[in-house]
C-alpha cells in the first residue's frame, strides 16, 4: 500500500511524460541447468539470466518488481545514473523488497549503452539474480552494425553463495585446485635450477602467500546467456554482416579473457560509454564490466566465442554461425596463471627498491627482514611513495615484452593474446565524447585495497565495512580517487550513482566507466564529478570480497533543494523497514 | 485521490517546516546485513579413523573442531577421543571449549576450559593457547594447561601438508606433550610426556568435504611417563596403521 502511495506521489510530482514505459519483473526461484549440473537458483520472470530490458534514452521507466521469494530482495541497475532511492541497495537506497511485495522503481533514462541489473541482497546475484539492460540512444550511433546480441557471462557454481562464503571463511583455499604441487616443484627445479626453486618457494612460504592465488572460487561452469559450454549458445549472422556483441560480465568472482578465433574485434563501448574504436584480438572483462565489440564475419563458417577465466580454471563458450547447429573448434585452455613477486609489490613491508621484476629472480632480491612487518598489521609503516612513480605513458612495451601499464611490471597475470596479437589495455580506452568539462580535481582520496587471504577478510584502508565510517563527498566537487592495491588479487571497484572517469593519461579523453579493475601491485586513479545527491554504495564487485568487507557507503552532502525534498519523501516512506 | 493529494500537501508542508538540512544520510539507517559482522560456522574432523596397532590393539579415534563466530571472536569446541574397541573403554576423551580472538595477521589466541573424561580419573584444565599459520605453511597449535590441583602442562601440535597433486595430499602431523609437574594418578610424569607422529595420505573425493585417507601413526611415551606405563605393564611405544577420512562441512 505504502509503495503504491509513494509511486502515485512521485508520478504526480513529475512533469507530464513524453515517453514512458512500464516493465514487470518477478523474482523467482528457478532451476539453472549448466549442462554440467542442475542447481536451484534465483532468476527473473522465471529464468536466469532474466530478460534483456530494452529502454530508450529519454524514456521514463516504471519497473514493477514482485518478490516471489521467501526472503527480501532488491534490484540494482548497474551503471545507470538515477535518483539514489531508485538505486536498489537495501539499507543504503531503500529498505529492500519484502517477500510478496511489489516495489515500483521509477526513474528517467538519461544515458544509452549496455548495462545490467542484479540483486544487491545477500548472495542472490551469484545464485543467478541478474539480467541485461540495453538502452537505445536518442541520436545516431557513431558506428554501423546490422544485428546485435547480448553476451552475458557468468561463473555458475554448484554451491550456493552462502555455502561458498562459509567454506572460504573456514578454508580460504577450499576452491583452489591450482596450487603448486610436488610435481611443479620438480619441473620448476629442472627449468630454473634447484636452488632458485627452493628460494622461490621459501620466499612465498615466508609470506604465507600462494602464487596460485589468482581465482578464489574455482569449480564453476562458465556460461553465456544461460548456456554452458556443451549447451553452446548460438547467435546467427549472414556472412558480410556487422554484428555488435554486447559483452557483460555478470560473474560473482571471475574475470574472463575473451576472443573469437578468426575474427578481429573492434571495441566501441566500455561500461556503456562509447570509446574511440580499438581493434583487438582479445580482451579481459572484469567482473561487472561491459564491453561492446563489432565483428565482421565474412565467411560462411562458424566462429567460437571463447572466454577463458583469468586463472584458467574454467571457460565459457558460445558460437556465431550462419546456421543453427554449426560449430567451430573449442581451443584448449592455456596454462594456469601464477602470480609473481611483482604482483606482491603493493604489500606493506615489501622493499620496492630492490625488486627485480624478472620473474623467478625476483625472490632472490627480496628483503626478507623488511617483510616481518607483515606479521603485525602495522598498516601505518607502509611506504606508498614508491608506487607514485607510475607513469602510464612511459610504461608501454619498452623491451618488446608484453606490457600493460595497468599491471605491475613483470606481473604473472599480465594478459597476452593467444595469437600474440593485440590484447586490449585500459590504456587503449579513450572516450568518444567526454561527458564532463575537464577540470582539476578538488581533492584526492586514497583508498588502499587491503585484505588477508588466510582469514578471508577484505577491506579498504584496513577497515572492513562493518567498522567503517561512510565516505563523505560534497555535491559539486570533483574527487580524484587513488586506489592502491596492497593485496595479491584483482579488485573490480564499482561506485554507484556517479561515473568513474578512469585516468589513462588521456586528459579530457579519459574513458568513463562504472567499474574499475585494480590489479595487484598497482595504483590506479579515477575521478568522479560528484553530481548525484544522496547515499551510494562503493565496493569491490567480487561477491565474496564485498561481503567480507571491501565495501563502503558514500554520502553526497548538499545538492539542489528539489532533490532534497524528494529524498525526504522517499525516506519517510522507507524509514520503518 | 483526495487522500493522495492531502498526503502531498502534508509532505510538502513537512519539507517546508523541517529544514531540508535533515539530509538523506541521517534518515535511512544502514540495515544491510553487510553492516553486521559476518557470522560463520564450520565443522571439521581432522581425524576420524580406525587404528590397528603392532600388538593387535584396535582403536577408534577422532579429532574434531566446531566453530561459530565472526572474524573478531569465535567460539570453538574441540573434541578428541581414543576408544579401545575390545575393552569398550575410552583411553582418551578430551573436550575443550575455547574463545578465540585474532592477535596478528596469521595467529589467534584462545582461552577456555578442557574436560578430560576418559576411563579412570577425570581432569579439568584451564587452557591458554595460540593457533595459526607459521611461515612455510606450518599449522601450529600451542597450548598451556593448568588443572585444579595446579598441575601444569603444555602441548604443541604442528602439521604440514604436501600436495602431491591438487587432490592427493600427504600430511605430516606431530603432537608433543610436556608436563611441568607430575600427575601420577593419570600416568603423567614430569618432563616430556609423549609424542604422536602421523603421516596420512588423503584424496579429496568430494570437494574438501570428504577426503578418505590411509596412514601410519607412531606413539611414544618418554622419561617418567614411560616408567609409570612400564610399571603398570602398559606399552611405551606403539605403531598403528590407520584408515579414515577427513571431513569438513
Amino acid at each position: 500500500m505504502k509503495v503504491r502511495l509513494l509511486t502515485g506521489l512521485l508520478s504526480l510530482l513529475m512533469p507530464a511524460l513524453v515517453l514512458a514505459g512500464e516493465y514487470n519483473l518477478t523474482v523467482d526461484r528457478v532451476e539453472i541447468d549448466t549442462g554440467d549440473f542442475v542447481k536451484e537458483g534465483i532468476g527473473y520472470n522465471g529464468k536466469s539470466p532474466g530478460p534483456v530490458l530494452r529502454f530508450k534514452e529519454g524514456e521514463d521507466v516504471r519497473i514493477n518488481v514482485t518478490n516471489n521469494l521467501d526472503e527480501a530482495t532488491s534490484i540494482h541497475w548497474h551503471g545507470l545514473i538515477l535518483p539514489f532511492e531508485q538505486d536498489g541497495v537495501p539499507g543504503i537506497s531503500f529498505p529492500g523488497i519484502q517477500p510478496g511485495e511489489t516495489f515500483t522503481y521509477e526513474f528517467p533514462i538519461t544515458q544509452a549503452g549496455t548495462y545490467w541489473f542484479h540483486s544487491h541482497s545477500g548472495f542472490q546475484e551469484p545464485d543467478g539474480a541478474f539480467g541485461a539492460i540495453v538502452i537505445e540512444p536518442e541520436g545516431r550511433e557513431p558506428f554501423r552494425y546490422d544485428r546485435e546480441y547480448v553476451i552475458q557471462l557468468t561463473d555458475k557454481h554448484p554451491h550456493s553463495g552462502d555455502r561458498i562464503m562459509r567454506n572460504l571463511k573456514m578454508m580460504p583455499d577450499y576452491y583452489n585446485r591450482q596450487q603448486q604441487t610436488v610435481g611443479e616443484f620438480f619441473s620448476d627445479a629442472s627449468s630454473n635450477g634447484l636452488m632458485d626453486t627452493i628460494k622461490d618457494r621459501m620466499a612465498w612460504g615466508d609470506m604465507r602467500m600462494m602464487k596460485a592465488d589468482v581465482e578464489d572460487v574455482q569449480g564453476f561452469t562458465g556460461m553465456i546467456n544461460g548456456k554452458g559450454p556443451a549447451q553452446n549458445w548460438t547467435g546467427l549472422f549472414e556472412p558480410g554482416e556487422r554484428v555488435r556483441l554486447r559483452f557483460i560480465n555478470s560473474s560473482a568472482m571471475t574475470y574472463f579473457d575473451v576472443r573469437i578465433p578468426g575474427l578481429d574485434m573492434t571495441v566501441i563501448q566500455a561500461d556503456g560509454n562509447n570509446v574511440q574504436p580499438v581493434n583487438v584480438d582479445e580482451f579481459r572483462i572484469g567482473v561487472a564490466e561491459t564491453y561492446d565489440v563489432i565483428v565482421h564475419p565474412r565467411d560462411e563458417q562458424a566462429y567460437t566465442i571463447f572466454a577463458e577465466s583469468m586463472g584458467r580454471s574454467g571457460f565459457a563458450r558460445a558460437t556465431l554461425a550462419p546456421e543453427e547447429g554449426m560449430e567451430a573448434p573449442i581451443p584448449p585452455m592455456r596454462d594456469p596463471a601464477r602470480l609473481t613477486m611483482a604482483d606482491m609489490a603493493g604489500m606493506p613491508g615489501m622493499d620496492h627498491g630492490d625488486m627485480d621484476h624478472g620473474d623467478m629472480a625476483a625472490s632472490e632480491d627480496m628483503d626478507h627482514s623488511s617483510m616481518e612487518n607483515m606479521d603485525d598489521s602495522k598498516m601505518k609503516d607502509m611506504d606508498h611513495g614508491s608506487m607514485d612513480g607510475m607513469d602510464h605513458s612511459k610504461m608501454g612495451g619498452d623491451d618488446g615484452q608484453p606490457s600493460d601499464p595497468f599491471y605491475a611490471k613483470g606481473s604473472g597475470i599480465m594478459p597476452v593474446a593467444a595469437n600474440d596479437g593485440k590484447f586490449l589495455s585500459y590504456a587503449d580506452l579513450k572516450a568518444q565524447k567526454p561527458l564532463y568539462e575537464e577540470r582539476e580535481p578538488t581533492r584526492e582520496i586514497e583508498l588502499r585495497l587491503t585484505g588477508n587471504m588466510e582469514r578471508y577478510t577484505w577491506s579498504i584502508n584496513g577497515v572492513k565495512y562493518e567498522d567503517a565510517d561512510p565516505i563523505r563527498l560534497q555535491y559539486g566537487e570533483r574527487v580524484r580517487f587513488k586506489f592502491v592495491n596492497e593485496t595479491m588479487m584483482t579488485h573490480p571497484m564499482h561506485l554507484h550513482g556517479m561515473w568513474s572517469i578512469l585516468d589513462v593519461g588521456a586528459g579530457k579523453w579519459n574513458p568513463i566507466k562504472h567499474t574499475v579493475s585494480v590489479q595487484p601491485g598497482t595504483t590506479v586513479y579515477m575521478e568522479t564529478e560528484v553530481d548525484a545527491p544522496g547515499q551510494w554504495a562503493f565496493h569491490c564487485h567480487l561477491s565474496y570480497h564485498a561481503a567480507a568487507g571491501m565495501f563502503r557507503k558514500v554520502i553526497v552532502e548538499g545538492g539542489p533543494d528539489s532533490t532534497q525534498a524528494k529524498t525526504d519523501v522517499a525516506i519517510e516512506e522507507g524509514g520503518d523497514a | 485521490m483526495s487522500r493522495i493529494r492531502s498526503l502531498i500537501t502534508v509532505s510538502l508542508l513537512g519539507s517546508m517546516v523541517f529544514p531540508t538540512a535533515v539530509a538523506a544520510q541521517e534518515m535511512i539507517a544502514d540495515t544491510t546485513s553487510r553492516k553486521q559482522a559476518l557470522t560463520s560456522w564450520g565443522v571439521q574432523f581432522e581425524e576420524l579413523e580406525y587404528r590397528y596397532s603392532d600388538d593387535d590393539e584396535e582403536l577408534g579415534v577422532w579429532s574434531a573442531d566446531f566453530f561459530y563466530g565472526t572474524d573478531d571472536l569465535k567460539v570453538r569446541w574441540l573434541t578428541k577421543g581414543e576408544y579401545a574397541i575390545e575393552e569398550q573403554a575410552y583411553e582418551g576423551l578430551e573436550n575443550q571449549l575455547v574463545a578465540q580472538v585474532p592477535i596478528s595477521d596469521f595467529f589467534d589466541a584462545k582461552a577456555g576450559v578442557r574436560f578430560d573424561t576418559p576411563e579412570g580419573p577425570d581432569r579439568t584444565y584451564a587452557v591458554l593457547g595460540i593457533t595459526g599459520l607459521a611461515p612455510q605453511w606450518f599449522e601450529i597449535d600451542a597450548n598451556l594447561y593448568v588443572n585444579e590441583e595446579g598441575d601444569t602442562s603444555a602441548g604443541l601440535d604442528a602439521e604440514y601438508e604436501l600436495l602431491l597433486t591438487n587432490y592427493w595430499i600427504l600430511s605430516a602431523a606431530v603432537d608433543a606433550t610436556v608436563a611441568f609437574s607430575e600427575d601420577r594418578e593419570i600416568g603423567v610424569g614430569k618432563g616430556l610426556v609423549s609424542t604422536e607422529t602421523g603421516l596420512r595420505l588423503s584424496y579429496d573425493l568430494v570437494d574438501r568435504a570428504f577426503s578418505p585417507y590411509i596412514g601410519v601413526v607412531h606413539e611414544r611415551k618418554y622419561g617418567d611417563t614411560a616408567d609409570i606405563a612400564e610399571a603398570e605393564s602398559g606399552s611405551t611405544e606403539d605403531w598403528f596403521a590407520v584408515i579414515g577420512a577427513r571431513i569438513a562441512f
